[in-house]
């Protein structure tokens, strides 16, 4: 393209890290896990539709403390890229900008994701009779 | 983001526009989605069933699973946009992502409608 070496902006390495940068490479981050673990949920709605037999051994993979393991990840990760995606669309409405208001809204993104995920897992054992 | 990247496809715009819509779509869909499938720790597959054949549920189930694959496809394209040099590597990932992710679509919903209509 004739473009490989223009200069560059100060990239990732340059700048200290901060929680406006790591919250913005985590949105990146969690979606592309995210877009991995959707095939995740098509096996478990093939098995689901193939039958008992093949729906008993999906849960049992969900079930095995790696398939928790897995599946806590992607909570977080979905918790996450939802809330601080609500972020993303008021930024694109024009709120939010001020320094104060991205910082505010940034750590309220990190609170209320963990939140949501350790609500639903209490919420699934609690299910389970697990307490 | 920058503007070479979205002149190589053409419709910076609309895939804007789209990523934002299905944003939209996915957030009240997916609080449904979750919350009904933590509901349903531990059912047996009968429950799974009578869940999937409730008409609402598969057709928000289907509306979820067209709007969260095309949002994953737009956002992977911006990825590989930004770290991919132009290229035959550059079209073959975006070309993979596309059907990988199109292909997915259509068997998860196929799956859908299987349960839904009892088959």
């Amino acid at each position: 393209m004739g473009m490989r070496n223009r200069p560059v902006s100060p990239h990732l390495q340059i700048y200290r890290p901060q929680l406006t940068s790591i919250l913005s490479i985590l949105h990146r981050l969690t979606g592309v896990a995210l877009a991995a673990g959707t095939a995740l949920l098509v096996l478990w709605l093939i098995a689901a539709a193939l039958g008992p037999g093949p729906f008993a051994i999906a849960q049992a993979v969900i079930a095995s403390w790696i398939g928790r393991l897995l599946l806590f990840g992607w909570s977080f990760a979905l918790f996450y890229h939802s809330v601080n995606g609500i972020r993303h669309l008021l930024w694109d409405v024009g709120l939010g900008y001020g320094l104060a208001a991205v910082y505010a809204t940034g750590w309220a993104v990190l609170l209320i994701s963990t939140a949501l995920t350790l609500g639903a897992w209490s919420w699934g054992y609690a299910i389970m009779g697990a307490w | 983001m920058s503007s070479p990247n979205l002149a190589r496809h053409g419709h910076g715009r609309g895939h804007w526009w789209a990523q934002r819509l299905t944003a939209l779509a996915l957030l009240p869909l997916l609080a449904w989605f979750v919350a009904s499938l933590v509901a349903l720790t531990g059912a047996s597959h009968g429950a799974v069933i009578a869940w999937f054949e409730t008409p609402v549920t598969a057709a928000a189930a289907i509306v979820l699973l067209a709007a969260m694959f095309y949002h994953s496809q737009l956002g992977l394209q911006t990825v590989l946009e930004d770290y991919v040099d132009d290229g035959p590597l550059f079209r073959a990932a975006i070309l993979l992502t596309r059907l990988a992710s199109f292909a997915l679509a259509a068997v998860s919903i196929a799956a859908v409608l299987a349960m839904a209509l009892g088959g």
